[in-house]
């Protein structure tokens, strides 16, 4: 399988007040058209790594590498116009919270056919047409009325599944997930992950799933990186989680509740200082 | 935390700074030092604070300032000369009165306007809107409904009508400019009130069996203080700009005083040929409100520097 | 479905009703200060309208035709009436009612408003996104100081300045005034807005002539608004640029450009129309002191005017015009308000 992605020591800083911040702290990987699930906690640089590979690191931090490339190209010396046309129709990227990644005054409709007159030469008539299939195809029942509701008209798991045909009507082949149901109810949270998974499937596409929650990754993806502090500490195939051997990765898993288990005391998750070296 | 341990005696910046703070005096004085840190930092801010203090100066001593007399002219040898002249820095006016001078001793009058209108308007918008968002209910209705009334006015206009009816006069300007100035002070101070009022350390007070009126006075106005004094400040630069409108339509401070409004009207009738004698007060007015434009955007930016957008 | 219709149909009346309330009581209020003005901060009202010289029993009846022997409250129920019916009393100084005078100055200061708006509007935004997308670059910073020297500076001094500079000594502009008087008798207005209607019966060189004269104070008075509009412009759309939704738009591939312009701004201009409503509101009561320096026929100098004479029916008959004028804005900006927003849309 050829490499869909490689990244290579891939870094980002953040200048503060205090200092340069070092968000991600050489993180390298490749990627097949497979299913890689990223796992970390929350300021572990798993969403700045998504962010970077998108191009879409803030203005005022920095992001660099020793390679970036996708699909034989080398991002890091394209042109700002090349990445732009990249995202959206080869690259594409869903958010966490559609309450806030859906632009509230523009319909939903539009907003689709936004990404694919963008990226393709189409007819409004078609556009609206390939914009209504996307939206049944994300299981959404009625497109036609979703198609002019607003993104506060809809509730959560339809304003991401609004989301996630907004960023896959290009046909990307490289989809990164950011805690694509972390802001969802749970019931809502295994829809959304089905329709993405029969998508990424029927599509093959390549995914990178960026979740700080180690038991959704293991069960949808092929391998999980685990990422501590901007590194990362631990690659694994998702089957052998259980051999994880690194002990961040097993406090990780420890703190899954096991039916019937005793729970007292509850586990604390360990930090030391040298992993993060 | 090794760092507390160590006998190592402290400089007085990091006493300042400290996150662990002994004293409320402590505590108070390293959050000044941070935000005078925030603010000095800002150099068009510090610019504002010269400025005024600057005015402050002349203001104080303006008598041993002027070169000359800022109400009796020498008709004879100085009617209208230009910038430059000798003993007449910025020219002087068609009563052969030294510009200069009357701008030094009108600085006063302004200061005093501004100063007047502060302290009526602030109080009084404070203790509304603080009591409104304290107490709630019908009378947080009732006093935000006569505040919104207010704010709907054209301010202007209305003071216009005011000194109208009371009589021009620099007092009456004063009142006219403080009537109309108070709405904005109490909106801050019941947004503010608001966002205490359910916490927990105002339950504390309250439980330990404190009257309303101390909660209100001692622990809720405090608590709206930094955005007050940001508002206020950058309000004197449109209640300068008012009372010079008011002295330019001849409603304000009466001649022969040297008020910069009224200069600026005064002059208006040389404008083409004598052109400093309008522009000359013009100037200091522009100066005077930037200055506190600057000064309070630079409160603004260090009292909350999530507002700042820097 | 029925049930959360007309539970919505029913939130929609109570919003309408509970609106009317307070326009209503804002409107009564504006009608209590200015009664409060005029017939309580007074000594004897007969005597600022008639002056102390007037006979005995001129005074006598004069105070009986304001019903001023009548208890406060009555008298205020009676102004009241009058105000709401439009009769704000004779005007002293024209002898005409003062509904008339207003109503034949106001075109002149709403369209200089309108002008000055215009121009403020149609710069400010663009500066004020500027300065936005380049924030903390030189151009951010020209564009602060345009602001806050918009902020600083006296109205009627600039005014004396720039008609210096652009009538007197560089003569670009006609001098102060809104028509030449050539015109004043071949033009006759309809709809009192002097662009427009030389537009409307295609007499270039009057429109000429307009404009010349109005572009100077509108100018001025587009500079204030620009002040204020470039600034909070700036402040919305700083806001705008951190949200999600501009990731997910840059992430779907978009222009900068289409970023700025179709997402950014277009979620901005929800606040953004109150603001402009507000500057325009603004520019009614900048006008009062633009007008007295370039001699414009509108409300402003009408009241100035009336003010120097003591004519205080007229007086409280501007403050009350443009008190309403600001409240009607106030209800516009909130409407259009709700129409911008898909998300407090009356549906």
């Amino acid at each position: 399988m050829s490499a869909l992605l490689t990244v290579e020591d891939l870094r980002v800083r953040f200048p503060t007040r205090t200092g340069v911040v070092e968000a991600v702290r050489g993180v390298s990987f490749t990627l097949g058209r497979e299913r890689l699930g990223i796992v970390g906690e929350s300021g572990s640089g798993k969403s700045q790594t998504g962010r970077a590979i998108m191009g879409l690191t803030p203005p005022h931090a920095d992001a660099s590498a020793k390679q970036l490339a996708f699909d034989g190209i080398d991002l890091i010396s394209a042109p700002p116009k090349l990445r732009r046309d990249l995202r959206g129709k080869r690259i594409a990227m869903i958010l966490q919270d559609p309450k806030y990644s859906l632009n509230p005054v523009m319909s939903i409709g539009r907003q689709i056919v936004e990404t694919l007159r963008r990226h393709e030469r189409v007819s409004r008539a078609e556009a609206r047409e390939r914009a209504l299939d996307m939206l049944a195809a994300v299981q959404i029942r009625d497109p036609a009325r979703v198609f002019d509701l607003y993104p506060h008209e809809v509730s959560g798991g339809m304003g991401q599944r609004a989301m996630i045909a907004m960023m896959l009507v290009a046909g990307p082949e490289l989809l990164i997930a950011d805690e694509p149901t972390s802001a969802l109810d749970v019931t809502v949270q295994l829809e959304v992950l089905s329709i993405l998974d029969k998508l990424v499937a029927e599509r093959g596409m390549g995914l990178i799933f960026v979740s700080h929650d180690l038991r959704l990754v293991s069960s949808f993806c092929d391998r999980v990186l685990v990422m501590y502090a901007g590194r990362i500490v631990e690659e694994i195939a998702a089957s052998e989680l259980a051999n994880a051997r690194h002990p961040y990765t097993q406090g990780l898993l420890n703190c899954m509740p096991v039916i019937g288990a005793d729970r007292h005391p509850l586990p604390v998750l360990d930090r030391k200082p040298e992993w993060a070296l | 935390m090794s760092l507390a341990t160590e006998t190592r005696p402290m400089t007085r910046r990091e006493w300042l700074l400290s996150d662990r703070p002994q004293s409320r005096l402590q505590a108070r004085l390293g959050r000044a030092y941070m935000t005078w840190r925030r603010f000095s930092a800002n150099r068009l801010a510090v610019l504002g604070l010269l400025i005024l203090l600057g005015l402050v100066f002349v203001a104080a001593f303006a008598d041993l300032l002027a070169p000359h007399s800022p109400v009796i002219g020498n008709l004879a040898s100085a009617r209208l000369l230009p910038p430059g002249s000798e003993g007449y820095l910025l020219g002087a006016d068609d009563q052969g009165r030294d510009i200069l001078s009357r701008l030094i001793h009108g600085s006063r009058l302004t200061l005093a306007v501004v100063v007047l209108v502060a302290i009526i308007a602030a109080p009084v918008g404070l203790i509304v809107g603080a009591v409104a968002g304290y107490a709630g209910g019908w009378i947080d209705a009732i006093l935000m409904r006569i505040t919104d009334i207010f704010l709907a006015f054209p301010k202007l206009v209305l003071a216009l009508a005011f000194v109208a009816a009371l009589g021009p006069g620099i007092e009456n300007a004063v009142i006219a400019i403080a009537i109309t100035s108070w709405p904005p002070y109490a909106r801050i101070a019941r947004a503010e009130t608001l966002t205490v009022r359910n916490s927990d350390y105002i339950a504390a007070v309250r439980l330990m069996g404190a009257s309303p009126a101390r909660i209100v006075f001692r622990h809720v106005i405090p608590m709206c203080m930094s955005s007050l004094i940001v508002r206020v400040t950058l309000d004197m630069a449109g209640i300068i700009l008012t009372a010079a409108g008011l002295g330019f339509l001849g409603l304000g401070a009466q001649p022969p005083l040297p008020e910069w409004g009224a200069m600026i009207a005064s002059g208006r009738r040389f404008i083409l040929d004598q052109w400093w004698v309008a522009t000359m007060p013009g100037i200091a007015i522009l100066i005077v409100s930037l200055g506190f434009n600057l000064l309070g955007d630079g409160l603004r930016d260090a009292f909350d520097p999530r507002e700042s957008g820097q | 479905m029925n049930g959360r219709r007309r539970a919505r149909s029913r939130k929609a009346v109570a919003a309408a009703l509970q609106f009317l309330v307070v326009v209503a009581t804002t409107y009564l209020g504006l009608l209590a200060v200015t009664f409060f003005i005029g017939r309580v901060i007074p000594i004897d009202p007969v005597l600022a309208v008639l002056g102390d010289r007037a006979p005995a029993h001129v005074v006598e009846r004069t105070r009986e035709a304001m019903g001023l022997n009548l208890p406060l409250y009555q008298q205020f129920v009676i102004y009241c009436r009058q105000a709401l019916s439009g009769d704000f009393g004779i005007s002293v100084l024209t002898t005409n009612p003062v509904m008339t005078d207003i109503r034949r100055v106001f075109p002149a200061t709403m369209e200089l408003a309108t002008v000055g708006t215009l121009i403020g509007a149609l710069i400010g935004v663009p500066l004020g996104v500027l300065a936005a997308v380049k924030r903390g670059s030189i151009a951010d910073q020209i564009v602060r100081v345009i602001g806050l020297v918009g902020y600083s500076v006296p109205i009627f001094w600039l005014a004396l300045l720039a008609l210096l500079v652009f009538y007197a000594r560089l003569k670009w502009v006609a001098y102060p005034g809104r028509i030449d008087i050539v015109y004043e008798y071949t033009f006759s207005p309809i709809t009192g807005f002097y662009l427009v209607d030389a537009l409307w019966q295609r007499q270039w060189d009057v429109l000429r002539d307009v404009f010349r004269h109005i572009i100077l104070p509108a100018s001025l008075l587009g500079y204030f608004s620009l002040a204020y509009i470039s600034r909070m412009t700036r402040s919305f759309m700083l806001n705008e640029l951190q949200q999600e939704y501009i990731v997910a738009a840059r992430a779907k591939g978009l222009s900068e450009a289409r970023i700025i312009w179709a997402h950014a701004l277009r979620n901005a201009a929800v606040p953004l129309v109150t603001v402009i409503a507000l500057s325009y509101a603004g520019l009614l009561e900048g006008s009062v002191l633009t007008e007295t320096v370039f001699s414009w026929p509108g409300l402003g100098l009408y009241i100035t005017n009336s003010l120097q004479n003591a004519d205080m029916n007229a007086v409280l008959g501007g403050t009350i015009i443009i008190g309403s004028v600001f409240i009607g804005i106030n209800l516009l900006s909130d409407l259009l308000y709700r129409t911008l927003d898909p998300r407090t849309r009356a549906r």
